[in-house]
């Protein structure tokens, strides 16, 4: 169970009516491993996720969850496919007219059999994990953007899923805060077993969390490495690889530690 | 599944079994409690997980509550024998201590301090408005020096947005005004056998009142909703304060643009409207109550005086300042959350609709005082 395939993506091109943002993507997620897709600002990296949680279809080329095709299913079977997702957008998206116990418990009331006093004690559990312990009749509006992230996590994880799919984690949160999330993630992957992909440009969370990745290209419009990114900066002979992992040189190649805070990713000339 | 044994006298085994993964029954603490209860009691709490297949949350969240309920009977319950992946989850929710002052006081206050709290409340809202009312008149005489700053352009689009964009909503609504109308009098006049003055009843009716008040009500759900959400929607994505950083006062380039374009735009609606509330009595006039064509069109013209039509128009002036003002005001006022904006919104209907209302009564008894 440890190396089959969850994720494979054959083949994918995405586009926006007649404008290819990405064509010929083909990589696969294994189960219990951290995917990381990343590359510079506007490659198409949100896209490609719209794509995996199946919010935008694929003009060309097929995802597939567990070696079944989720464009060919049948709508039931693709809502079932859709319901071992766990997904927390950019901003948290969290609902504002409700409170955070709310939020996490609204999944739980969709569906299951729960009753309130108990999806209100799971709620309150997926708080804890994510450590917003006793805020649960807090409203979205009256918390911090990285408390917000954390809620909007423990309500990706409210059903249990097998995948938890990330846009920009640490996007909007300080070093500490992106590192303290970094960890967490670590820590839920290993007890919980899911399988996570993770959207970000943040290198410093890349190499502390990425057990596999995929490189987009806006220019090339298509990918242009696979791998572990630390076997990627220490063998990539791509110079647009070796530029946004070295941050445009400024790191030394050999490795990236101490973790450089917040790297906005972008392909910066040495200062 | 879930049993128990006590191969010791001192401990209590928790055999868990099977599959949980898609269990999403919560099993009952009761059981675990009956345990607890029999003689001699339970010392020690261990686990044996080894015919556990999967696990999901709620065996966690069940766990928890067996160690809570064995922590406050002072029985040791130990983890040793729970898979690591749960083990560590349980750590997990353990690890963050509770912030302190985090947890709300949920007590209502007492009535009293609700009271006061709301009477505050609407001093703070009319402090408002009327400090809204006072920049909007500032901004206004920038406008007369020519010191207001708002590109053309936007005022041009929010003339088409309000003006133009309106006539087909405004023409259904007129007319079938006009209709409800002379059907109406049709009832009471064919008693008499005035049918004809069914004329004098639609004309004067809405040319004076019923043009602008229905136009007004059109436009503040139609327009007045919009700028409210749509500048209540700026507030939340920081676009107002990026505004007001560039030293640009939103109510120069929001707020004045909206006012001038309803100002203008609502008397020519009004006008609009009056003649297809005209042309909605004249159907029923002379398709169903068999009125001649032509005395029909003589009647209204010698029933409604110039008066009558300023009275109407001047109205539907005030309705434009009033309409674009309130939706601004709601807009500006808003919190940064989806609920407000829709809250706004709302707000601004009722107000903008309630204002028409009361500005109608009052203009009505003015104009008797004055004998207008």
């Amino acid at each position: 169970m440890e190396n089959d395939a969850h994720i494979v993506v054959d083949n994918l091109t995405m586009a926006y009516g007649d404008f290819v943002l990405q064509r010929d993507l083909t990589f696969a997620v294994r189960r219990g491993e951290i995917f990381v897709i990343m590359g510079g600002s506007g490659c198409g990296k949100s896209t490609l996720l719209k794509h995996l949680i199946g919010l935008r279809r694929p003009a060309r080329g097929t995802i597939s969850f567990n070696g079944r095709d989720y464009w060919q299913a049948e709508e039931r079977d693709r809502e079932r496919i859709t319901r071992t997702f766990g997904v927390l957008y950019q901003g948290g998206a969290l609902w504002s007219s409700l409170t955070l116990a709310e939020n996490v418990a609204l999944p739980l009331e969709e569906y299951t059999e729960l009753t309130a006093p108990r999806i209100r004690k799971l709620a309150a559990l997926k708080l804890a994990l994510v450590g917003l312990k006793g805020f649960e009749d807090y409203y979205p509006a009256q918390i911090s953007g990285g408390m917000a992230k954390r809620a909007g996590l423990a309500r990706a994880m409210a059903l249990d899923p097998e995948i938890l799919f990330f846009d920009e984690p640490s996007a909007g949160l300080d070093p500490i805060s992106s590192r303290l999330l970094d960890d967490l993630l670590l820590q839920l992957r290993d007890s919980l077993g899911a399988t996570i992909v993770v959207v970000t440009h943040e290198l410093a969370s890349i190499f502390a969390i990425a057990d596999n990745a995929v490189f987009l290209d806006a220019a090339a419009k298509t990918m242009i490495a696979l791998g572990n990114p630390k076997t990627l900066l220490a063998e990539a002979t791509n110079p647009v690889v070796r530029n946004f992992l070295t941050r445009g040189g400024s790191m030394p190649p050999g490795g990236p530690t101490p973790p450089s805070g917040a790297g906005d990713g972008k392909h910066h000339k040495t200062i | 599944m879930l049993r128990f044994s006590r191969p010791e006298a001192e401990t209590l085994v928790i055999a868990l079994q099977g599959n949980w993964r898609e269990r999403w029954d919560y099993p009952s603490l009761a059981a675990f409690r009956r345990q607890l209860e029999e003689s001699p009691p339970p010392r020690r709490v261990v686990f044996d997980c080894s015919g556990l297949t999967g696990w999901n949350s709620v065996l966690i969240a069940f766990l928890m509550d067996i160690i809570d309920c064995g922590q406050r009977q002072g029985i040791a319950v130990e983890r040793e024998g729970l898979p690591p992946g749960m083990a560590a989850l349980l750590r997990l929710a353990h690890a963050t201590p509770e912030r302190a002052g985090a947890r709300r006081e949920q007590a209502r206050p007492p009535a009293l301090v609700r009271l006061g709290q709301a009477v505050y409340d609407l001093g703070q809202g009319a402090a408002e408005a009327l400090s809204f009312i006072g920049e909007a008149t500032a901004a206004c005489g920038r406008l007369l020096r020519g010191r207001a700053r708002f590109r053309r352009r936007e005022l041009l689009v929010i003339i088409q947005e309000c003006g133009i964009q309106a006539l087909p909503i405004v023409s259904l609504i007129s007319i079938l005004v006009g209709l409800i109308l002379a059907f109406v009098g049709a009832i009471q006049l064919s008693m008499f056998g005035a049918q004809i003055y069914i004329a004098n009843l639609v004309g004067i009716g809405i040319f004076r009142q019923m043009g602008a008040v229905m136009t007004g009500v059109i436009m503040a759900g139609r327009t007045g909703a919009a700028f409210a959400a749509q500048l209540g929607t700026m507030q939340t994505t920081e676009e107002i304060d990026a505004l007001k950083t560039l030293g640009i006062p939103p109510m120069d380039c929001l707020v004045l643009p909206r006012m001038i374009a309803l100002f203008l735009m609502m008397p020519l609606l009004c006008l609009y409207a009056d003649f297809m509330g005209v042309l909605g009595g004249f159907i029923v006039g002379v398709a169903m109550l068999d009125l001649n064509f032509l005395e029909y069109y003589h009647q209204t013209v010698g029933a409604i005086r110039l008066n009558d039509l300023w009275v109407g128009l001047f109205m539907s002036a005030v309705f434009g300042v009033l309409i674009a003002a309130i939706g601004c005001l709601r807009g500006l006022q808003c919190e940064r959350s989806a609920a407000a904006v829709g809250k706004a919104t709302t707000s601004a209907v009722v107000t903008a609709i309630v204002a028409i209302v009361v500005v109608t009564a009052a203009i009505t008894v003015l104009c008797n005082i004055l004998g207008i």
